[in-house]
């Protein structure tokens, strides 16, 4: 059988801007989300949630809000049996399966405020909301630590009386809030530092953020008489959820079905579980199905943020601006439980950089707030905005050009990244030249304006896949894939199902299906749905192929080298083109009963072959002296997407990333009073940028393509929020000549930046 | 023989040794070899570890074939994977 890739085809849909196939529900109000979903005699589920940031718990009485009419569950700790200490996959991060169970549901302590300590099921929510408040919860209170480095002393309260610090030598006798250090190191720093004319030292704190998911979580569980569970949900991974309920509540696998929602922003938040085990718990006591949503406020308080840190970066570079030697030290707050993103933190910090000598240590450490969860290139940028800020300053000092100073010392194919492996080939260089070469770049600037730039990295990801392509009866055909779709893969797969097969795009139906209806998937993350699920479609479409061609075969008594696919149709090659004539999809389809039944495929894949991916930022903003409000006048980002499969939804994830950066780096942070409690658990108070505080962001696509993948693709929805933080820090240092190294630069910090400089006009 | 480097962490479990010179033709074996060498380290490898062979980083990826002259970087997994090494 001779085979043609159809990307030859006539039509070639992949790298055009093609109509969202779940764009029309979505403008029209039509398609469901998390708390759209409901079922015939559901009840409704309410939380209830600690007080206090660290209390021991010392009994639950729930008699009277179980005897309350309408009440029809309550669930606790009791409801929960234990977990051994076992490690899982929580979006890119880990988790321990001892500490999911504590975090769904508190069981000797309660380690932040919003903590869940117990969960009602009632017939209305007026009625859930008075059985929460006959919950009568004895508390003994203890001291708590918010604040990373205090929590980092000896003497700080203490979380976990069986956290033990692993990776330091030798093991500690004494429990501690640092759960780990761990470290990567090549060539010998010290020697590489005096090899430096100039060394730049410096520490910086950034504030933890919430990825500010327009959608709260929500779920709604229904459990038959014989165990059967079905469970409906927004979530970035509706297998894992499927994985960590019944491992929570000792349930089969097989009996559990999960199907995702149409997701309202997840951004790594929605990885883990919190209110699914409880609406399952709920529903399996209450014999009903159980919808539960949390409010704004529940998002803040009990679902992750990601960390907040201290970070020491320093860096040395000879005279002439190659970097010589790096060092930095991270200290990641973990929330409750350990598990920053601290090792991601410690690998990408220097690794858009070719630097002979560097060593990164890093902290994983405990506080009283809640359990962080994955955001958007977990953990890189804070280390990376802390080394674009000393970057910056080795331009300034050195007075370099700092797209030059950075071109200079660029990692490129073939460089040993810092973490170990030698990069393949990847873009950072074409970025760094596509932002010089921007109009923008020379754009004039007045006074109290600056222009900063910066440059990111993210390792990206593939993993289990899997996703199927049916022809139906009228030729068009049936997509199924398994990872919710946050940015696009919907079309994306489309297109490449078109491509692969050679018909139209609009006969290619995508559906995203439950648990119970395609082979697992890993989860949507670590930017890798289209990049791995469009190999899984080129695998099925490949099936499909050589399913046709084996009938064509048998229908046209030819032998396998007298056909080829080509063009969205089996041909007759040689002479046998003369006695029979082509045969597209869709008339196989019209005779798939009568040449052997269904025509179909399926790509079960474990993708490897990720490409790494660089990014650069360039940002024009204003300080007004008066207020210390910031405003970001212009904002360019170029990154390598290797190949965009829609470059509309990939212009979509630079922007959305770059937007999530300005809110880092200008407004966002979790505010604690000294008591412990989130004073800003809303969208009022907690400052998200707004169609209105920012401009439009130019988007330049660069393709560098991933040798390892059929279409060159590389992911693309992390590294766009790794580079805004130290731009915008950088062009807060060209506006006012002042290094801020704490975020977010909002008002009153700038503010008071300014008058103690003399600058400001207030 | 494959020339294979621990990143990080797991070198402490190999009482400082970061560097092997092993006979290793796939994931499989490394992880074998490695085991063998340093039973503390077996465990750890069960889990939670990517693979950079020659450059291209592999996760959960058991049947890899290692080249005789591969370079291999033993590291945290990056995405989904332990950070507990």
């Amino acid at each position: 059988m001779a085979e043609t890739m159809t990307n030859g085809s006539s039509q070639t849909y992949v790298g055009t801007r093609t109509i969202r196939p779940d764009g029309a529900d979505k403008v029209t109000g039509r398609a469901r989300f998390g708390a759209d979903f409901n079922l015939p005699g559901q009840l409704i589920g309410r939380v209830l949630r600690s007080p206090h940031p660290h209390a021991r718990i010392v009994s639950i009485d729930t008699s009277k809000a179980e005897a309350l009419p309408g009440v029809k569950a309550v669930i606790t700790r009791a409801d929960f049996a234990d977990q051994s200490s076992e490690f899982i996959p929580a979006g890119e991060m880990m988790m321990n399966y001892k500490d999911v169970v504590r975090n769904v549901m508190a069981r000797e302590k309660a380690l932040y405020e919003g903590h869940a300590v117990a969960a009602v099921a009632a017939t209305s929510a007026a009625i859930a909301r008075r059985a929460l408040k006959l919950i009568e919860v004895k508390y003994e209170v203890l001291p708590h630590v918010i604040d990373v480095v205090e929590a980092m002393q000896p003497n700080a309260p203490l979380l976990h009386d069986d956290l033990f610090t692993v990776g330091v030598e030798p093991k500690p006798e004494k429990p501690s809030n640092i759960a780990k250090r761990v470290e990567i190191k090549q060539g010998d720093v010290e020697a590489g530092f005096k090899k430096a004319d100039l060394v730049i030292e410096r520490e910086f704190k950034t504030a933890p953020v919430h990825q500010g998911y327009i959608e709260p979580h929500a779920a709604l569980a229904s459990v038959s008489e014989d165990g059967s569970t079905e469970l409906w949900c927004t979530t970035q991974g509706h297998f894992i959820v499927r994985a960590h309920c019944a491992r929570l509540l000792g349930l089969d696998i097989g009996k559990v079905r999960v199907t995702a929602s149409e997701i309202g922003g997840g951004f790594g938040g929605k990885t883990v579980v919190y209110l699914e085990p409880l609406a399952i718990a709920l529903s399996k006591k209450a014999k009903r199905p159980v919808k539960m949503v949390m409010s704004r406020e529940e998002v803040f308080k009990a679902s992750g943020p990601t960390s907040g840190a201290t970070v020491r970066v320093k860096l040395g570079a000879t005279k002439d601006g190659k970097f010589v030697a790096a060092f930095a030290e991270l200290k990641y707050q973990a929330g409750a439980f350990q598990g920053s993103p601290v090792q991601p933190g410690v690998m990408c910090a220097f690794a858009p950089y070719d630097i002979e000598h560097v060593h990164v240590i890093g902290y994983d450490v405990v506080s009283n707030r809640p359990k962080v969860a994955a955001y958007r290139a977990p953990g890189a940028p804070i280390s990376e905005y802390a080394v674009e800020s000393v970057v910056d300053e080795i331009a300034k000092k050195l007075e370099l050009d700092p797209i030059d100073l950075r071109m200079q010392n660029a990692a490129h194919e073939g460089t040993k990244a810092a973490y170990g492996p030698k990069f393949g080939p990847v873009g950072l260089e074409e970025t760094l030249n596509a932002i010089k070469k921007t109009e923008h770049w020379n754009a004039p600037l007045r006074k109290w304006q600056g222009r900063g730039v910066a440059s990111g990295f993210w390792f990206n990801i593939g993993g289990e896949t899997c996703a199927s392509l049916t022809v139906n009866e009228d030729g068009t055909i049936s997509l199924m894939a398994g990872t919710p779709d946050i940015g696009g893969l919907r079309a994306s797969l489309a297109a490449v199902a078109a491509d692969e097969l050679g018909v139209p795009y609009d006969k290619v139906r995508p559906i995203i299906g439950d648990t119970g209806s395609v082979g697992f998937n890993f989860l949507t993350g670590g930017s890798r749905s289209a990049f791995s699920g469009s190999m899984a479609i080129v695998e099925a479409a490949k099936q499909i192929k050589a399913e046709l061609c084996a009938r064509a075969c048998k229908l046209w008594e030819a032998t396998p080298d007298q056909v080829e696919f080509s063009g969205g149709s089996v041909r007759p090659l040689g002479a046998l083109a003369e006695k029979v004539k082509p045969m597209s999809v869709a008339d196989f389809a019209k005779v798939a009963g009568k040449t052997g039944g269904p025509i179909g495929g399926v790509g079960r894949i474990n993708a490897q072959g990720a490409g790494p991916s660089f990014g650069t930022h360039l940002v024009d903003l204003e300080v007004d002296p008066e207020t210390g409000r910031v405003t970001v006048l212009r904002y360019t980002v170029a990154q390598d997407a290797g190949r965009a499969l829609h470059p509309a939804y990939v212009e979509g994830q630079f922007q959305g990333g770059a937007v999530q950066g300005i809110g880092w780096a200008l407004n966002e942070e979790y505010i604690y009073g000294d008591d412990g409690k989130l004073q800003n658990a809303g969208f009022l108070d907690y400052r998200m940028p707004v169609a209105s505080d920012v401009p439009m962001i130019d988007a330049i696509l660069v393709e560098v393509a991933n040798p390892k993948h059929p279409y060159g693709v590389r992911g693309v929805g992390e590294t766009p929020i790794v580079p805004p933080l130290g731009a915008i820090a950088n062009a807060m240092e060209s506006a006012t000549g002042i290094r801020f190294t704490e975020l977010p630069m909002s008002p009153p910090k700038v503010l008071k930046a300014l008058k103690d400089k003399g600058l400001s006009r207030a | 023989m494959a020339r294979v480097v621990l990143v990080g962490n797991l070198a402490q479990l190999t009482g400082g040794v970061a560097e092997f010179d092993l006979s290793a033709t796939s994931v499989k074996q490394l992880f074998q070899q490695l085991g063998e060498l340093h039973p503390a380290l077996a465990r750890h490898l069960e889990d939670g570890i990517a693979v950079a062979i020659d450059g291209q980083i592999f996760q959960d990826a058991l049947l890899e074939p290692i080249g005789p002259d591969s370079e291999v970087f033993l590291l945290p997994q990056i995405a989904g994977g332990s950070t507990s090494t």
